[in-house]
C-alpha cells in the first residue's frame, strides 16, 4: 500500500523563499527592513559552530533531547496490521515539540542584540515555549493569543503569566490564532527596533517558514537514526498532524528523498469536511495569500478568510506551511482530515492502552495511524510524531464530555 | 496623461498640495461611501483612497479594523468596490480614485481579471498593502496592459536600496508612512519625516503622499509643506464610528475636517 517517490536533490525554498508558487515574502514595506536583517542573521548563524554549538547543547541538557522512539506494541497490535512508532516530542521540557523552534530563534534574538520577544500563540503551546526560553534569558515577553483560545486553554495562560509574559487577549476577528497572527505583525511593526518576533509555526514571510523548518527537522533527523538502530530500517509511513504544519515539516523534511517512506500529513476535518466546519486547507482549500506567503488558505469567493473549526486549538488555522502546499502539489505528501469525535477516539485510544496523554493535536495523527495501520502488514512500520502531551486539553474533554473536574 | 498626473499637475499650477482622503469602502454600506466620495470632493480632497476590507488587515491599528469588520459584516467585497467606483464615474470624471488593500481579494479575483475591471469603472491606481516590489513583478504586468498604476509604500526603515527598488517600478505617486507603526497610530514626529523626505526626493521625481498619524488641520498643514499630498484615514473613519449609524452626522464630521485641512494647507502653501 506505500507508495513509492522519486525526489532527488530537494533543496527548496529558492534564495526568495519561494517553494514553487508558494511562500515568498508577502509584508508591508513597514516590515521589509527588519525581514531583511532577520534573513542576514539567520543566513549567518546557521552556519556558525559556535551558535550551532550552543544550540545543541540547550537541546540536550535544557530541553532533553533526544526525545526517544517508542514503540507502542499492545495499540499496534490491539489495531493489527503495521507496528506504529512514536516520536515522543511530549515528553521535551514545556510538553511539546514547540520549543525546539523557540529555542532556536531566541538564541538568534539574542545574538541579534533585541531585548524583547514577541509571540502568537493558538494553544498556548508556542507561547509557553516562547515564555520559558525568554525566561531563562531574561528577555521580555510578550504573548498574543485569541480571547476564544484563553477561553480553552486557560491552563497554558496561567503557565505563561507563571514564567513572566504579559498575555494579550486579542479580541479582532475570529479571536484565535489568525487574529493573534495579525496583532504580532502589528506588534512587530510599531517596535520594530528592540523587537524579535518569533513565530510558532512554519508560515509567515520568508525566511520563517525555513527557519522554522530548520530548527523542527531535529525531530526527523533523530527519527531516521533512531528507527535505524531500533528496527534495522527506515519507516515505511510517517504520520504527524498540520496545522500550520511544524512538527510536521520537522520530521518529514529529513525523509523527503527516502522514496520509500510515504508521508501523510493529517489535517483536523472538525465536524467533517463537507460541513465546512473544519481547519483542513490542503484538503479544500485555494490558494490564496494571508500572513506574509502564498499557500493553501480557507476563504471565501472574494477572497475574505473564513473562520475555521477544530475541537484543537493548536490545528485551529486557515492557512498551513507553503512547503507543505508544495509537496502536496508534487505528490510527495498526501495530506488527509482527521475529524473532532475521530481524534477524540485516538485521545483514549492512547491513553488507555499505552498510559499516554497525547494532546488532542497530536490525536488527529494518532488517529490517522490507526486507520492505515490496518490497511499495512505487521511487519511494516508507521512513525507518529507524537507532538505534544495532553494535559493541557483535559479541561476542554471534561467538558466535552459533561464532566464536572 | 493619465488622472493622477493631472492632478499633480493642476495643484501645481494653484500652488496647493493634494488632500488624500482614505475611506472603507462600504463602512457602513455602499451608498454612504458613494455620496462620502462625492461630498469628500466638494470639501477640498484631490485624489479620494478607498479602502478595500479585508478580514486580516495586519498593517492596520483598530480603527480602521474595525471599519473593515462593520464593511465585511454589511457584505462589501472587492466587486462591490468596483461598483462603486463606476457609479462614482458616472457623476465625477475628474477626481483620481486610488484602491488600497490587501492581496488576497486580488488573488481570488485574478491579477488579470481585477485589472481589466478595475481600469473599465475607472480606477486609476492600486495600493496593496502587502505586496512589496519583490513580489509584484507578475501584478505590475497586469496593470500595465489595463493602464492601472501601482502605488508603493516606503517606510522610516526603508534604506536607500529600497528606495531605489521602489522609485524604480512606482507610478503615479510614492505612498510613504510617517512613522514605525499601523495606521491610526500615534502622532509622527515632524523632524524625521522631514529628514526622510529629502532622502526619498534624491532617488524619485514622483509626488510624494504621506500618511499614517495625520490626525488634524494643523498636522496637515505642516506636512504640506514639505510634502506633495497629505493622506488621512483613521481621522475620517472615526467620524463614522462616533456618529454610532447617524450617517449624516458622520458625513459632517468628515467634510467638516477636510475642509479644514484644505484651508490650514493652503494657507501655508498658496504665496
Amino acid at each position: 500500500m506505500t507508495k513509492q517517490s522519486n525526489i532527488e536533490g530537494y533543496d527548496l525554498p529558492d534564495e526568495h523563499g519561494h517553494f514553487g508558487p508558494y511562500g515568498g515574502l508577502f509584508v508591508a514595506e513597514t516590515l521589509m527592513e527588519s525581514i531583511e536583517e532577520l534573513n542576514e542573521a539567520y543566513a549567518k548563524y546557521m552556519k556558525d559552530p559556535e551558535f550551532l554549538a550552543e544550540l545543541d547543547a540547550d537541546l540536550h541538557d535544557y530541553v532533553g533531547r533526544p526525545s526517544p522512539i517508542y514503540h507502542a506494541e499492545r495499540l499496534s497490535r490491539e489495531t493489527g496490521g503495521a507496528q506504529i512508532h512514536l516520536k515522543r516530542e511530549d515528553l521535551n521540557h514545556t510538553g511539546a515539540h514547540k520549543i525546539n523552534n523557540t529555542i532556536g530563534q531566541a538564541l538568534l534574538a539574542k545574538r541579534m542584540g533585541k531585548t524583547r520577544i514577541i509571540a502568537e500563540t493558538g494553544a498556548g503551546q508556542h507561547g509557553v515555549a516562547t515564555a520559558t526560553v525568554a525566561a531563562r534569558l531574561g528577555l521580555e515577553c510578550v504573548v498574543y493569543m485569541g480571547a476564544e483560545d484563553i477561553q480553552r486553554q486557560s491552563p497554558n495562560v496561567y503557565r505563561m503569566k507563571l514564567l513572566g509574559a504579559k498575555v494579550v487577549a486579542v479580541t479582532s476577528g475570529s479571536k484565535t490564532l489568525k487574529d493573534a497572527l495579525n496583532e504580532a505583525l502589528r506588534d512587530w511593526v510599531t517596535n520594530i527596533d528592540n523587537t524579535y518576533y518569533i513565530i510558532g509555526t512554519v508560515a509567515g514571510p520568508h525566511p520563517y517558514p525555513a527557519m522554522v523548518r530548520d530548527f523542527q527537522t531535529i525531530i526527523g533527523r533523530e527519527s531516521r537514526t533512531q528507527m535505524l538502530e531500533k528496527t534495522g530500517a527506515l519507516p515505511d509511513a510517517l504520520v504527524a498532524c498540520v496545522g500550520g504544519g511544524s512538527n510536521a515539516i520537522g520530521l518529514f523534511h529529513p525523509f523527503i528523498e527516502d522514496n520509500t517512506v510515504s508521508i501523510y500529513g493529517v489535517e483536523a476535518a472538525g465536524l467533517g469536511i463537507e460541513t465546512g466546519h473544519h481547519s483542513a486547507p490542503l484538503c479544500e482549500g485555494k490558494a490564496g495569500v494571508l500572513h506574509g506567503n502564498r499557500t493553501y488558505l480557507m476563504a471565501d469567493e472574494n477572497g475574505e478568510i473564513i473562520e475555521t473549526h477544530s475541537i484543537s486549538a493548536g490545528l485551529d488555522y486557515p492557512g498551513v506551511g507553503p512547503e507543505h502546499a508544495w509537496l502536496k502539489d508534487i505528490g510527495r505528501a498526501e495530506y488527509v482530515g482527521i475529524k473532532d469525535d475521530e481524534a477524540l477516539a485516538a485521545f483514549h485510544a492512547l491513553t488507555r492502552v499505552e498510559g499516554i496523554i497525547p494532546a488532542l493535536e497530536s490525536s488527529h495523527a494518532v488517529a490517522y495511524a490507526i486507520k492505515l495501520a490496518k490497511t499495512m502488514s505487521p511487519e511494516e512500520s508507521i512513525l507518529v510524531c507524537l507532538s505534544g502531551r495532553g494535559d493541557k486539553d483535559i479541561f476542554t474533554i471534561a467538558k466535552l464530555e459533561g464532566i464536572e473536574l | 496623461m493619465s488622472r493622477l498626473d493631472n492632478c499633480f499637475k493642476a495643484l501645481k499650477e494653484t500652488q496647493q498640495k493634494a488632500l488624500v482622503p482614505f475611506i472603507t469602502a462600504g463602512d457602513p454600506n455602499a451608498d454612504f461611501t458613494l455620496n462620502c466620495m462625492h461630498n469628500m470632493v466638494k470639501a477640498g480632497a484631490s485624489i479620494i483612497e478607498l479602502g478595500v476590507p479585508f478580514s486580516d488587515p495586519m498593517a492596520d491599528g483598530p480603527v480602521i479594523q474595525k471599519a473593515s469588520e462593520r464593511a465585511l459584516a454589511a457584505g462589501m467585497s472587492l466587486k462591490g468596490v468596483l461598483d462603486i467606483v463606476a457609479r462614482f464615474r458616472q457623476t465625477d470624471q475628474l477626481t483620481p480614485v486610488v484602491l488600497m488593500g490587501y492581496l488576497n481579494p486580488i488573488e481570488f479575483m485574478g491579477y488579470e481579471a481585477f485589472a481589466k475591471k478595475a481600469a473599465d469603472v475607472g480606477v486609476d491606481g492600486v495600493l496593496t498593502v502587502d505586496i512589496p516590489p519583490e513580489e509584484s513583478a507578475e501584478l505590475i504586468s497586469a496593470y500595465d496592459t489595463y493602464g492601472i498604476v501601482p502605488i508603493f509604500l516606503l517606510a522610516p526603515t526603508s534604506h536607500e536600496k529600497r528606495i531605489k527598488k521602489v522609485a524604480a517600478l512606482a507610478k503615479g505617486y510614492i505612498y510613504y508612512v510617517s512613522l514605525k507603526g499601523v495606521t491610526g497610530a500615534a502622532s509622527l514626529e515632524l523632524d524625521s519625516v522631514t529628514d526622510k523626505v529629502k532622502e526619498i526626493k534624491q532617488f524619485t521625481d514622483l509626488p510624494l503622499a504621506i500618511g499614517f498619524g495625520v490626525k488634524n488641520a494643523e498636522i496637515a498643514a505642516n506636512i504640506a509643506k514639505i510634502s506633495d499630498a497629505v493622506v488621512v484615514g483613521s481621522a475620517l473613519i472615526n467620524c463614522i464610528s462616533d456618529a454610532n449609524g447617524d450617517e449624516n452626522q458622520a458625513q459632517t464630521g468628515i467634510s467638516k475636517l477636510l475642509s479644514d485641512m484644505r484651508v490650514a494647507m493652503d494657507a501655508v502653501t498658496k504665496t
